[in-house]
Parts: structure tokens; sequence; C-alpha cells
């Protein structure tokens, strides 16, 4: 295969659909066709979005608030650069704490031979990247344990009839129940359960993530029962004239066939895990962008309104960032690329 | 005793008052290193009688037998090549064919198993697409490896589900041949199910015609004396062929015309219509539906 075939099958299995005409157009094929296809597919939204910030500009200049006007998308802007640079001079600050942590040590253990000085920690706040940071740690965490929990039950679910008539009714009256419903009784849980020495984990962190697992559990675990049910009767028909034992069934028929269901389940437990984090964290107070969130709409400053704008669009890309993700390992696993979409 | 021997078998499906009979009393011996076809029309029970024949699903009545051995559940021993392939999609060629080798002969060494599958890829002329997916494949090719896989077991006897009914009418006679070629290399024991009756002439040792279901049965066995290789274009001229294949046909149709009559039907009286200015008197007809 050609390189640049290649290339275009590998930008369509990422999702980077955009790159096909222009691997195309390099290869110099139809130049008028892909250029038309780039138009479609890059032109437009960009018209698209340069139409929405004129609007924003326009409508934003014209509403007041109690805090000040309506930002509009310069300053936005310049709010979110300013936090990357806060987050730069708090990072510079660090080192320099550290460097003179160093210095200092060596002072004293020359002023005082035989004692040893203590190491201090920098104590500033954390900065909006690494709020960022700790709401994909949170998430993440969250997802791992939905999924550890909603694949094998699912599975169950899927094998066994009686297991899933059992497990039904729980399964239909807990999935409509919102985050902030689930956060009290588990944030009182957790304080009551979770009370170890030194903690590794803060208990914000542990409650939020407890809370995004049992709220973004019930997609993975019902895709994964369908998947497993949608098992082909010939196929079954197969391993019993083969006579194959349970572990073989398992691993040659059952889960390939559940595989691309499990991994829709997961691509949606994913986005209602991160929309559920944002909930989370700020009841919780997990010092994540939920938090972020919280924090500015308390403060009431004349950014609020701006920083808030920041988050929202932070948020809204990360999560497509992580959809795109999981889409990915989607089609990586699918053995039949056409049926996936 | 016959090699497969099946001596009464009913089997219905459905509940109480819903349950229809699909096969009543059927009777059928086959000897080892038979060919032996079964044709009938779509519906009448025919992949009922290779999923009971098979052990997938057990008779109402009646008892199965292969070699002096009750038939009671599915096994190796009897190989089937089901009408839809049933490949598993994420395997390759060689694989789908390795999962009968790999499970059924697990003390052979890791060589043996493989020179086992290599031999049935060329059986069936597919060594070179043997790291093909089954959705790379046309029906023909899949219905081949569905048959190395299936030969692969080593049965004992070999049951084919109306084996080419999914295909084109070309690729169809391609595969009659090599299906001829494939049995003519070890001479299994096969009962093959079809609804073309020039396929079950061409292919098979006794033709077995069945009725149309519900309740359906087997009709007169006919033995095919066509002499071996049987060439499809020669045979067109053949007049003991054609003598056969009216006989098969004829007996179909005949069955499925007297199971019509048979069936209850409804009486509708037709309105008088008259034509106007022809003068005709109008009186109202019956027709009857069945």
């Amino acid at each position: 295969m050609k390189i640049s075939d290649r290339l275009i099958s590998l930008f369509q299995t990422i999702g980077l659909t955009p790159l096909m005409p222009v691997v195309r157009l390099c290869v110099g094929e139809d130049p008028r066709e892909q250029l038309a296809q780039l138009g479609r597919m890059i032109g437009l939204p960009l018209l698209g979005f340069g139409l929405f910030l004129v609007a924003w500009a326009v409508t934003a200049a014209n509403v007041k608030t109690s805090i000040g006007t309506v930002p509009g998308p310069v300053q936005v802007w310049q709010q979110a650069v300013g936090l990357v640079r806060e987050h730069q001079a708090e990072r510079q600050r660090e080192r320099e704490f550290y460097a003179r942590q160093i210095e200092l040590k060596a002072r004293y253990e020359k002023a005082f031979p035989g004692k040893v000085w203590q190491p201090r920690r920098y104590s500033g706040a954390p900065t909006y990247l690494d709020q960022i940071e700790t709401s994909l740690e949170t998430v993440f965490a969250g997802f791992v344990l939905a999924s550890l929990i909603a694949v094998p039950v699912g599975i169950l679910c899927g094998l066994s009839r009686n297991f899933y008539n059992a497990v039904n009714p729980f399964v239909q009256i807990f999935r409509p129940v919102s985050p902030l419903a689930w956060l009290p009784i588990v944030m009182i849980m957790v304080s009551a359960l979770y009370t170890p020495k030194n903690p590794w984990l803060a208990k914000s962190f542990v409650s939020s993530a407890i809370t995004v697992a049992l709220c973004s559990l019930w997609p993975t675990l019902i895709n994964t029962a369908i998947g497993v049910g949608a098992i082909d009767s010939d196929h079954i028909n197969v391993a019993r004239v083969l006579r194959l034992p349970w572990g073989v069934r398992l691993r040659k028929i059952v889960l390939p066939t559940a595989l691309p269901y499990i991994f829709t389940g997961l691509r949606l437990s994913l986005g209602v895990g991160w929309m559920v984090l944002i909930a989370a964290e700020m009841l919780a107070q997990n010092p994540g962008l939920g938090k972020f969130v919280w924090d500015m709409f308390q403060n009431g400053s004349s950014q609020t309104l701006a920083l808030i704008m920041v988050a929202v669009f932070t948020i809204g890309i990360i999560g497509f960032a992580l959809d795109r993700l999981m889409l990915v390992l989607q089609q990586l696993v699918s053995y039949d690329r056409a049926a996936m979409r | 005793m016959a090699f497969l021997n099946i001596n009464r078998v009913t089997k219905g499906f459905g509940q109480g008052g819903r349950r229809t009979c699909v096969l009543r009393d059927i009777n059928l011996n086959i000897e080892r290193g038979e060919f032996v076809a079964i044709v009938g029309f779509s519906g009448s029970g025919k992949t009922t009688l290779i999923n009971l024949i098979a052990g997938l699903t057990r008779p109402d009545a009646g008892v199965i037998r292969l070699n002096d051995l009750d038939v009671s559940g599915p096994g190796p021993d009897r190989g089937v090549v089901f009408q839809n392939y049933a490949l598993l999609p994420w395997l390759t060629v060689y694989e789908n064919i390795a999962l009968a080798a790999d499970n059924l002969f697990p003390n052979w060494s890791r060589e043996k198993r493989r020179q086992h599958v290599e031999r049935h890829l060329a059986l069936v002329n597919l060594a070179a697409a043997r790291d093909k997916l089954p959705h790379q494949l046309s029906g023909g090719m899949r219905q081949r490896v569905s048959v190395a896989r299936a030969l692969a077991m080593d049965p004992q006897i070999l049951l084919l589900d109306e084996p080419l009914s999914a295909l084109d009418a070309l690729t169809r006679a391609t595969l009659q041949d090599e299906i001829e070629r494939i049995w003519e290399a070890d001479q299994k024991t096969v009962v093959m199910i079809t609804n073309d009756v020039d396929e079950g002439l061409l292919l098979a040792d006794r033709i077995i015609p069945m009725t149309p279901g519900p309740e359906a049965t087997l009709g007169p066995e006919i033995a095919v004396t066509l002499p071996r290789p049987r060439n499809r274009k020669a045979l067109n001229h053949d007049p003991e062929f054609k003598r056969l294949r009216a006989a098969v046909a004829g007996w179909l149709l005949d069955a499925a015309a007297a199971k019509r009559r048979a069936t209850p039907h409804r009486t509708l009286v037709l309105p008088a219509l008259v034509a106007a200015g022809l003068g005709q008197s109008a009186t109202p007809r019956e027709a009857v539906i069945s």
C-alpha cells in the first residue's frame, strides 16, 4: 500500500477526516474536488464559528449584569491567556522556593551539625492547569471504577436471564438518579468509612470519583448486557458442535461479539462521567474545574463571567477530546470498520 | 444395522394449543459412505431435520442412532455446514479452521495441527486467502471455509444444511462441482438438504423428497444410478437424468398440490356483475380460495 493510502486510512481511523483531502492534495489527486471537500470540512465550520464569535461580541456588549458587562470573545481570550500565565508564574515561584530550600538546608546543617533540616512543602493554591489535571484524574478514577463494576455485571446479565431479571429493577431505578442526589450520601459514607492515618487521596477526590462512578456505570452495564445477548445463535451452535469449553467460548465468541457494544457503552459512560464530574466537584469541593467555576461564582469579581466562560470552553473541548479518544479505541476494537460510526 | 438410523422421529414447536408439528414420522436409513440428498420446499422443516441429526435439538418422539449410539447432543462426530456459513467474523480463515483443529485435537503437536489446517485449506482451494477475514471474502469462498472447518473436525457424518442456497446460480454451479470433488477425495457419509432437484441429482447417491410443511414427512427414496463423475453439460441430454428429474420434481409438485387441496378453504360469494348492454342474466357465482 502506498504511503498516501496508509495515511488516509490512519486519519480515517483516528477521526481526523479533514486531513484526508490534504493528503490527497499533496499527492495531486483531483485538486478541485479536494479543495471543495476541504471547504466543506474545515471552511464551513470555521465560517460558522466566526459568525458565532461576531454575534457573541455584538450581543455581549449590550447586556449589563450586576457584575459588569457580559464579556465578549476578546475578554474571554484575555482571561484564558491570563490563567496560563498565572500558572507559569506559579510554577516559577515553586521552583524558586525549592531552590531556596536546598540552600537553606545546606546553611542549617552547616550551622547545626547533627540536626536534620525538615523540608517544607510549597503551599501555593492550585492553578487553573492544576485544576484541569485534578479533574482529569478524578474522572478517570471514577470511570475505571465504573467500568470494573459494569463490565462483569453486564456480562453476567447477558449470559444469564435469571441474573438479568434479578438485577434489572435496580438498574432501572438507580439509572435516572442525578449526581447531586448521590453526592450527600457518598460524602457522609466516605467521611465515616474512609479514615486512614495518612490519606493518600483527599476525601473530596474519593467522594467525587465515587459519584462519577455511580452515575456513569449504567450505559456500560446496559450496552455490555445487550452485546453479550446479541451473540449470533449460529455461532453458539458452532460452539456446541465443537464442544468448546466455557473459557474458549468466552474468549472467542462472547467477548469479541460484545466488545464493540462494550466500547460504545464505555464511550457513553465517559461522556456522562465528564458531565457529572463538574457538578460533583462543585459540591464536594474537589480542587478541579467544578470548584473553579464555583469559586469564581462566589468571588463575584468583574472577571468572573469571563473566567467561567473560559471554564465552559475548557470543559467542552476536553469532553470532545475524551470522546474522540474513546471513538478511536472503539474503531481499533471493531473488526468491521464500516459498522462503527 | 445402518450407519445412521432415524426411526419414527416427530418434532413440533410451540406450547399447548399453538403447537405446530413440523416433522412427523420421519424414517431414514443411511449406509456408511453414502451421499444422500433430501429435497424439499422452503419452510418444510429441512433445517429442523438437520438440527435433529446434529443433536442441536431433541425429537419429541422417535430415536436417532449414529453408529449404534443414540444421538443425545451436538458433537464433532457430526460436522455441520450451516446455511449462513456461521464463520466467526473476527477470526481469519486460517483461525476459523484452526478453531476446530485446536479444540478437538489438543493432544496433537502444534506442527501436526498446523498441517491438518493447511491440508484442509488446500482441499477447498483457499490457501491464498488464509489471512483474510470473512467480510473480505465472497459468499462462495465463505462457504468453502465453512466446509473446510466441518471436514477439519474429522466427522463421521457430514451434514449440509442448504449449503448453497445463499449463493447466485453460477457460483452455486462451481461449488457443486467443488463439493463433488471434495467428497470423492475421502467418501464421507453426507446428508445434504437442498431445495434444488438438479443439485441433488448431480451430487447424491440417493435422493429423498420431503412433503411441504407442516407435518412434513419423507417421500419415496429414489436411487440415483448415474455414473460418477457427473458432467453437468452431458447430463442435460442424458435420458436417465431427465427421467429422474421428472420423477422427483413431479412427486414434489404433486405433494404440494395435494397439500393445498387438503387444507381448509373459505368460500366467498362474488357479487353479481353484469356488463351493461350485453343482456346476460345476473346470478351470483362462488369462488373457492385455498
